[in-house]
C-alpha cells in the first residue's frame, strides 16, 4: 500500500476508508468501485458454479495464489469415510477437488490436519490479515474482521468474478462505530455481547453499513472472541464488520504459517498499525454500550434479533407495537413458547456445540473448564464440534475431548455440522437445540420444525447438563473458579 | 458483455408477507446440496410451501390466482441470512422476475441484481395499499418501472427506491459486471502490484 500518498490526504480516515482505497481499482460506470480482493476463500456448496460459469465464458483463473480452498459445509462430522454416504456430498468435494487441482489453488482437504469451517481456517493458517480485503461465498466471511481486514460475503456470480478477475464490484458501505465499554460482568461472554448488540439494533438495523467495534470491552477481548462479535455482523444486517489490528491482533498471527516472517515481519506489523482508524475519524454513526447492561443472552424466536435475557420472560403478542405483533406471534407458534413465560427451564433435546461463531480453543477451554465432572442430562443429544482440525487435535493433546466425552458429549470430526445441516448432523421433528451457532431461522438445522435457541458455548453447556434452558451462572456456580 | 437493458418488469404480482424472510425460508440448506443451480425451482419457498408428507400448505406462490406471477410483493429484509446465490437463482428459476419489499438483505440485493432481477424497496404505507389492493384482487398486473422509480398497479403509482448504482446497471445492461470488471485487468494488475503482490 502507498502510504506516503496516504497520508498526503488531508485529515483523519478510518480503516474502511485506507483499506478502500488501497484496493479501489476504479469507479464502474454504474457507480460501483472495482475493489481488488487480497483473499479470496472457497468451499464446496458456493464455489461449483462459479468454475462452470468461468468456463462458459472460457476465462481462467486470474491468480490462483490468491485464492484459497478448504471442505466444510457438507463433511460427516461422525465418520472421514468415503465414498460419502450422501452421494450428493460426495459429488460436492470431488467436484471441489477437481476445481482446485485444476487451477492450481490451495486446499485444506481433510487429509491436510488443517481442515476445518472456512473461517477457521484463514486466522488459523495467518491467511486472514489486517488491512486485506477478503471474499467468500459464506455470509460469515465477516469473521475476518476481527483482524482489521475488510471481508464480504458474496455470491457464486460474484466467486466467478473474483477467480476471473480477483476483484468485485461493490459500493462502499456508511460506517457505524460500535463502542462497548467496560468489564462484562462474570459470565457474559462475547456471544452475549454480540447477541445484545443485534437485539438492540434490529436485525435490519446494519442495512448499508460496515461495523467497526470499538471501545475498551472489545479492546480487552481476544482474537478468538473479536471473531465470535465480527462472525454475527451478518446477522446484524450489516455487509461486514471489524475491529481495529492492535498488539493482540500482532501477538494472535506471529509465527503462523502464512505470516509474514522475518524483516518482513516488522514491515507488515507497521503497516498493519497504520491502517487503524485515526483518531477523530468520520463515523456515519456512533452507538455506545455499556459492557455491564450485557446480560447472558438466549434468542427465543426465529431471527437473532429476537433475543432476551436468561431470566426474561418471553414477550407476548400483546405486549407488542402493532407493527411486530404479526412477526411475534409467528415466532412463537414456530418456537412452541408461550409468550409471558420464563425462557430458563424450557426443555431442550439437543446440545449443539459448533459452527464458525463459537467452536474455537478457547471457547473449548472454558467450557471444559465448567463441564468437568458433569453429566449430560438424560434424553439430551449433545454433540461438540471442533471448528477445525487443529482446534480438534490440540483438545485432544490437552485431553478436552475426555472432558467432553465423559460428560456424554459426542465428540466430532471438524466442520459446519448442525449450524445448517447439510452434513447428517440434523434436528428432527420438533426437537428444540440449544446452539452455540449463530442463526435462528426456521428450519436452520435440518428439521423445517426444528427449534433452535442461540446462545453462548458455557451457556450451552449450562442446557445440556440440566436438560433445560438454564443460567449458566447458576448450574457452574458451586465450582470454584466458575463462572459465576 | 452486452446485456438487455432492464428498464422495466411488467407481471402479476403475488403478495408473500412478513418482514425478515431468510434465505432458509427461500431456499432451505438441504437444496444446495448440488453442483448447479439447473434444479432449484422445486426447492423455492419449499418448508413453506410442503407439509411433512408433501401435502401443499397453501403458500401464496401456490395458489391458483397467482399462478404465472412474475412479481413479488414482500415485507422488509428480505433475503437475509445466507449468501446463498442460490436463493435468487431459484426465484429467477421458478419464473420471478423483480422483488418489491420494505428493504432488502445487502447480498441478497446484490445478488439478485447481478441476475437482472430488479429490487425495489417501497415505503411502509405504500407496501400497505397495495397489498390490500393484492388482497382483493389477487393477480393483479404490476408493472416495476425501473427507470422511473415507480411501480404501477390498477391506476396506482407508488414511488420506490432502487439504489443508483443498481439502477444504472439494470437500464445499461450492464447488470451482470463480469465484462467491465475483465476490462479493468490492467489497472487490477497494477493496483496488485502496489498492493504488493508479486505477478507471475
Amino acid at each position: 500500500m502507498n502510504v506516503a500518498k496516504e497520508a498526503m490526504e488531508a485529515g483523519p480516515r478510518s480503516l474502511l476508508d485506507k483499506v478502500w482505497a488501497s484496493h479501489k481499482v476504479r469507479e464502474l460506470r454504474s457507480g460501483q468501485d472495482q475493489l481488488f480482493i487480497d483473499t479470496h476463500l472457497i468451499h464446496e456448496v458456493t464455489s461449483p458454479q462459479a468454475f462452470d460459469m468461468l468456463a462458459e465464458l472460457g476465462l481462467e483463473v486470474a491468480m490462483p495464489e490468491r485464492t484459497f480452498g478448504t471442505v466444510d459445509h457438507i463433511v460427516p462430522t461422525h465418520t472421514r469415510i468415503e465414498p460419502y454416504e450422501d452421494p450428493l456430498a460426495d459429488a460436492m468435494i470431488k467436484a471441489l477437488r477437481r476445481n482446485v487441482a485444476a487451477n492450481d489453488i490451495t486446499f485444506f482437504d481433510v487429509g491436510s490436519g488443517r481442515q476445518g469451517i472456512v473461517h477457521m481456517v484463514g486466522p488459523e493458517q495467518g491467511i486472514t490479515q489486517p488491512g486485506s480485503t477478503i471474499a467468500c461465498g459464506d455470509s460469515h466471511t465477516s469473521t475476518h474482521g476481527a483482524f482489521g481486514a475488510i471481508a464480504f460475503g458474496i455470491g457464486t456470480s460474484q466467486v466467478r468474478d473474483v477467480l476471473a478477475t480477483q476483484t468485485i464490484a461493490m459500493s462502499k458501505p456508511k460506517l457505524r462505530r460500535i463502542e462497548v465499554n467496560g468489564e462484562l460482568r462474570p459470565g457474559v461472554y462475547a456471544k452475549d455481547v454480540i447477541l445484545h448488540i443485534i437485539r438492540t439494533l434490529g436485525v435490519k438495523g446494519g442495512i448499508g453499513y460496515a461495523y467497526e467495534y470499538a471501545g475498551s470491552t472489545i479492546e480487552a477481548m481476544n482474537m478468538e472472541e473479536r471473531m465470535t462479535i465480527c462472525n454475527m455482523s451478518i446477522e446484524g444486517g450489516a455487509r461486514c464488520g471489524y475491529v481495529n489490528p492492535d498488539r493482540t491482533t500482532f501477538d494472535y498471527l506471529e509465527g503462523r504459517p502464512y505470516s509474514p516472517k522475518g524483516a518482513e515481519w516488522n514491515a507488515a506489523v507497521e503497516t498493519w498499525r497504520a491502517v487503524a482508524s485515526d483518531p477523530g475519524c468520520h463515523y456515519d454513526d456512533v452507538v455506545v454500550i455499556d459492557a455491564a447492561d450485557v446480560p447472558p443472552t438466549v434468542t427465543w424466536g426465529i431471527n437473532p434479533g429476537q433475543a432476551i435475557a436468561i431470566d426474561e420472560l418471553v414477550p407476548t403478542v400483546e405486549g407488542a407495537p402493532e407493527s411486530e405483533r404479526a412477526a411475534i406471534a409467528e415466532a412463537l407458534a414456530h418456537m412452541k413458547l408461550q409468550g409471558g413465560a420464563p425462557i430458563e427451564g424450557t426443555r431442550i433435546d439437543v446440545a449443539f456445540f459448533g459452527s464458525c461463531t463459537n467452536a474455537r480453543m478457547s471457547d473449548f477451554i472454558e467450557v471444559a473448564r465448567v463441564l468437568e465432572g458433569r453429566r449430560v442430562a438424560p434424553g439430551v443429544q449433545a454433540i461438540a464440534v471442533p471448528g477445525s482440525q487443529l482446534v480438534k487435535s490440540e483438545c485432544e493433546r490437552l485431553g478436552i475431548d475426555r472432558v467432553f466425552k465423559e460428560a456424554g458429549f459426542e465428540w466430532r470430526d471438524a466442520g459446519c455440522s448442525m449450524c445448517l445441516a447439510m452434513n447428517p448432523d440434523k434436528l428432527v421433528g420438533d426437537q428444540l437445540c440449544a446452539s452455540s451457532s449463530n442463526r435462528n431461522f426456521k428450519g436452520r438445522q435440518g428439521s423445517p420444525t426444528g427449534r433452535t435457541v442461540l446462545m453462548s458455548p458455557v451457556m450451552v453447556a449450562a442446557a445440556a447438563v440440566t436438560g433445560v434452558i438454564s443460567d449458566a451462572r447458576q448450574v457452574f456456580v458451586q465450582r470454584e473458579g466458575a463462572v459465576a | 458483455m452486452a446485456l438487455p437493458p432492464v428498464e422495466r418488469v411488467v407481471g402479476r404480482a403475488v403478495l408473500i408477507p412478513g418482514d425478515d424472510i431468510d434465505t432458509d425460508r427461500i431456499i432451505p440448506a438441504r437444496f444446495l446440496k448440488a453442483i448447479t443451480f439447473d434444479d432449484l425451482a422445486a426447492g423455492l419457498f419449499h418448508d413453506e410451501r410442503f407439509g411433512p408428507d408433501g401435502e401443499l400448505k397453501g403458500h401464496p406462490i401456490d395458489l391458483p390466482e397467482n399462478q404465472g406471477a412474475s412479481v413479488i410483493v414482500t415485507g422488509a429484509n428480505f433475503g437475509c441470512g445466507s449468501s446463498r446465490e442460490h436463493a435468487p437463482q431459484a426465484l429467477k428459476r421458478a419464473g420471478f422476475e423483480a422483488i418489491i419489499a420494505g428493504s432488502f438483505a445487502e447480498i441478497f440485493f446484490g445478488n439478485a441484481t447481478t441476475l437482472g432481477m430488479p429490487c425495489v424497496a417501497m415505503e411502509e404505507d405504500d407496501r400497505r395499499d397495495l397489498s390490500a389492493l393484492l388482497r382483493d384482487q389477487p393477480g393483479t398486473q404490476v408493472t416495476v418501472d425501473v427507470a422511473r422509480r415507480e411501480v404501477r398497479a390498477s391506476e396506482r403509482t407508488y414511488r420506490v427506491q432502487i439504489r443508483d448504482t443498481a439502477r444504472e446497471a439494470l437500464l445499461t445492461g450492464r447488470w451482470d459486471p463480469i465484462g467491465e470488471l475483465l476490462e479493468g485487468m490492467p489497472q487490477v494488475r497494477a493496483t496488485a502490484a502496489a498492493l504488493g503482490w508479486a505477478q507471475d
